[in-house]
């Protein structure tokens, strides 16, 4: 099977989502895949959601633009009332439980998994990282590309004057990736 | 710059920033507009660093003009914008037609008419493939559909725009300019001091040059023409389109740009399912890639055009293949941006119909 | 839109040109510049382009500019200038030429690079892009005639225009209220940062002909010695739309132009500031 992931990620302006997408995107480039990332605008902008579509894959990549996708990271409510109801059946979520009121979770559908970045965030002493923990717990979830690999990009995507900052990320994506539902 | 194989990731408007540096570009001239405002901000830094000049006009009848005085002195130069500022542009572009000057024109492609939308658009294809302006003239298109594809592309657009002295456009759109993707870095072999005989750069030691548009001498403009139809004919040897499992298939979409790689995504999906859809994706808009087109149709091929317009390239397929079928269109609007799912819908329908 | 120009007949090269060689016993005593080709103009009887051409064609051979000179030919009837000098020359769209010459210059620094443009073609549809020009200081020259009149279509009102004045759009004279007041370009360009020098010269006589030419070679000095950008305005007679002869067209030049269109140096400095010092 060849491999194939793609990904809305949305949330506030401001919670980092076009980061945590050119990371992404970055760190499947430079494991050799071919990736597509795109900031959706138009009327997609409004309605307090910044989101953009990463796609990863071995092989050429058609349309950059996913109606239905795959994965989706979710970092407020009004991106999960959005975006959840578009996951194709068998896909995966990660969900800001932080944010977003568990009973809308689907659940069976798709594979959600909540984790309360915010609060993960805030506990590694930066509340900003939260987009970091998301990021942590998809890669996690989907098994698309290692940890390492991730992290190794976080340079490619933080202005050298912030390098000082990668230790930090690199430990919130490695909160995400090690969160387990329940803990 | 040195970046041969270099894989940058960067959007679209980067690639063509990049792509022209590489190209040897020497003077930009651009006013800002929405979805392409990467492109000037690039060069606006990259080219004066590398010695060459970066000009904001005051509006793009203006930097269009500006490309028109720069080019006349050999030089490779370019401007950028979207769909209303290439509207102004028009004048210039009719005189370097006519002038047979080899100016660069990027047009990211936004929704129209009048101030339409910022979204992704093919609403300018007509505009683009039938000159653009007053005159009998054309240009040469190109239409890329990934980054690295706009990179490629513009390193071509100053070839041909040289080879034919011929202002040559290339059309993306707002999802090429705006999404990004990895884009391989390469530097074409150019002669480092090269001169062109017509470039006007002051008569020392020859006699004076002139160019112009202007011809009133009796029978002169018709030889003018004719020279400049002859010139067009010339440059159907560049005429470019990707095929995609075309050789099995019944039904043949046709889609440029981002609609190409879109409806690529939905072919797929179609295949999966046992359906035998293929793509012709043009990459050249002018000269229109008639003759692949024509060959599939006197296979017995079915057709379906898509653009993100409401039927403009159409009329090209359907001349291409008027002799031994009929095309199909679906448009999508701007501002509705499209997934593959959009595009699988009116497939399925053309292939299920017999 | 540009002005339709199919009514001009482009002059052809004489047939035989007058050979001006000193024969024996003779002495030289007016040649023509090296920069002007010996063609017959098409100018109208009593026309100052031809002088006005003269004049570029003089400075370019004095100032020794021919060999690195690009032309801007503009719309209106100075567009065959670029028959006339000789000179390599590029042809602008109706207004464009102080952008044109923006690329031009651009792209070849080492140029000296010039427009010659007419009052409809700066004034009017050119206004956008000879205020920019000046404002950023293109190191270009600009020589702008003004005689009040669009002159290769047959006479219709121009920017210039005199209140008064009658043309063939505004047949019982230009009226203030209705098509506002001529326009004085070298006063607003004085007031530019970008612009180095900016004078109003008139070639209705021979002293204000010197005086031209002093003005002109200034424009041109500010570019070559990289000052910044340099503007000449010149008053010029137009009997044919003006329905008069050149002497009297001299004499309106004085008696009505030079009044509203005062003659002078509006700004000349050696160095550029944004506060506009004149």
């Amino acid at each position: 099977m060849a491999l194939y992931q793609d990904v809305i990620m949305a949330g506030f302006g401001g919670q980092g989502v076009m980061l945590i997408g050119n990371l992404l995107a970055y760190a499947g480039m430079d494991a050799g895949l071919n990736v597509t990332f795109i900031p959706v605008y138009g009327p997609e902008m409004r309605g307090g959601t910044a989101n953009c579509t990463v796609v990863v894959s071995d092989d050429e990549i058609g349309s950059p633009i996913i109606q239905r996708p795959l994965g989706a990271i979710v970092l407020n409510q009004p991106s999960l009332e959005k975006f959840q109801p578009r996951i194709q059946d068998g896909g995966v979520q990660i969900v800001n439980a932080s944010l977003v009121d568990a009973a809308l979770v689907e659940r069976g559908r798709i594979r959600s998994v909540c984790i309360p970045v915010n609060d993960i965030a805030d506990r590694l002493g930066n509340p900003r990282m939260l987009n970091m923990v998301a990021l942590g717990a998809f890669i996690k979830a989907t098994g698309l590309l290692s940890l390492e690999q991730v992290e190794k990009s976080l340079s490619n995507v933080i202005a050298s004057h912030y390098s000082y900052l990668i230790p930090k990320n690199a430990e919130a994506l490695r909160a995400g990736y090690a969160f387990r539902e329940g803990d | 710059m040195r970046m041969n194989g270099e894989r940058k990731f960067i959007k679209g408007n980067e690639a063509v920033g990049y792509g022209a540096m590489a190209a040897g570009l020497r003077c930009y001239f651009g006013y800002p507009i929405t979805p392409q405002n990467e492109i000037p901000e690039f060069l606006s830094s990259a080219l004066p660093a590398a010695g060459g000049e970066f000009v904001q006009a005051e509006s793009e009848l203006a930097a269009a003009n500006m490309l028109l005085g720069a080019v006349s002195t050999g030089v490779r130069a370019m401007t950028s914008s979207s769909s209303p500022g290439i509207s102004l542009m028009q004048e210039a572009i009719s005189y370097m037609a006519g002038s047979e000057l080899p100016g660069v024109i990027v047009n990211m492609n936004r929704g129209g008419p009048g101030l339409g939308d910022i979204g992704p658009a093919q609403g300018d294809y007509f505009q683009s493939t039938r000159g653009g302006g007053h005159g009998d003239y054309r240009t040469l298109v190109l239409a890329p559909s990934t980054c690295q594809e706009a990179y490629d592309m513009m390193i071509a657009s100053f070839d041909l725009a040289f080879k034919y002295r011929n202002p040559v456009l290339m059309l993306g759109d707002g999802i090429i300019g705006g999404m990004k993707e990895p884009v391989t870095m390469w530097q074409p072999e150019r002669p480092a001091d090269h001169a062109e005989a017509w470039q006007v750069d002051g008569a020392a030691g020859r006699e004076k040059r002139l160019i112009r548009s202007l011809r009133l001498d009796e029978g002169e403009l018709a030889q003018h023409n004719r020279h400049l139809a002859a010139k067009y004919e010339a440059m159907k040897a560049e005429a470019r389109a990707e095929c995609f499992l075309t050789d099995d298939a019944e039904l043949v979409v046709v889609a440029f740009g981002s609609m190409g790689r879109i409806a690529k995504s939905g072919i797929r999906k179609l295949r999966s399912e046992g359906f035998k859809v293929g793509l012709v994706r043009p990459i050249t808009l002018y000269p229109f890639p008639a003759d692949v087109l024509e060959t599939l149709a006197a296979q017995g091929k079915r057709f379906l055009t898509i653009e993100q317009n409401t039927g403009q390239m159409v009329e090209d397929v359907r001349l291409a293949i008027r002799r031994h079928a009929d095309s199909e269109f679906f448009g999508m609007m701007p501002g509705e941006l499209p997934g593959a799912e959009d595009l699988m819908a009116p497939m399925l329908d053309a292939v299920r119909r017999k | 839109m540009a002005p339709d120009i199919d009514s001009i007949t482009l002059a052809r090269e004489t047939a035989e040109n007058v050979d001006l060689t000193p024969r024996p016993g003779e002495t030289l005593v007016f040649d023509k510049p090296r920069s002007l080709r010996s063609q017959n103009t098409h100018y109208c009887p009593g026309c100052h382009h031809g002088v006005a051409h003269r004049l570029v064609a003089e400075l370019l051979d004095e100032m020794e500019l021919r060999e690195k000179a690009i032309a801007v030919s503009s719309i209106g009837c100075s567009v065959f200038i670029y028959h006339y000098l000789d000179v390599d020359s590029i042809e602008a769209p109706h207004g464009r030429g102080p952008a044109a010459a923006t690329g031009l210059k651009r792209a070849r620094p080492e140029s000296f690079v010039f427009t010659y443009q007419g009052d409809g073609d700066l004034a009017s549809i050119g206004m956008a892009e000879i205020m920019h020009a000046a404002n950023r200081g293109e190191r270009i020259s600009v020589v702008f005639v003004n005689n009040t009149v669009y002159g290769m279509t047959g006479g219709q009102m121009a920017p210039t225009t005199l209140i008064g004045q009658k043309t063939t759009t505004c047949p019982a004279g230009r009226c203030l209220e209705r098509e506002g007041s001529p326009i004085r370009m070298a006063e607003i360009m004085a007031s530019l940062g970008g612009v180095a020098y900016s004078a109003r010269v008139s070639l209705d006589s021979v002293k204000n002909i010197r005086d031209a030419k002093k003005a002109m070679r200034r424009a041109f000095q500010v570019q070559t010695e990289n000052i910044g950008f340099g503007f000449v305005e010149v008053l010029s007679g137009c009997p044919t739309n003006w329905r008069m002869d050149a002497v009297k067209a001299n004499r309106r030049i004085r008696a009505e132009m030079i009044p509203y269109f005062p003659l002078g140096v509006y700004k000349d400095v050696n160095t550029l500031n944004p506060e506009g010092e004149r």
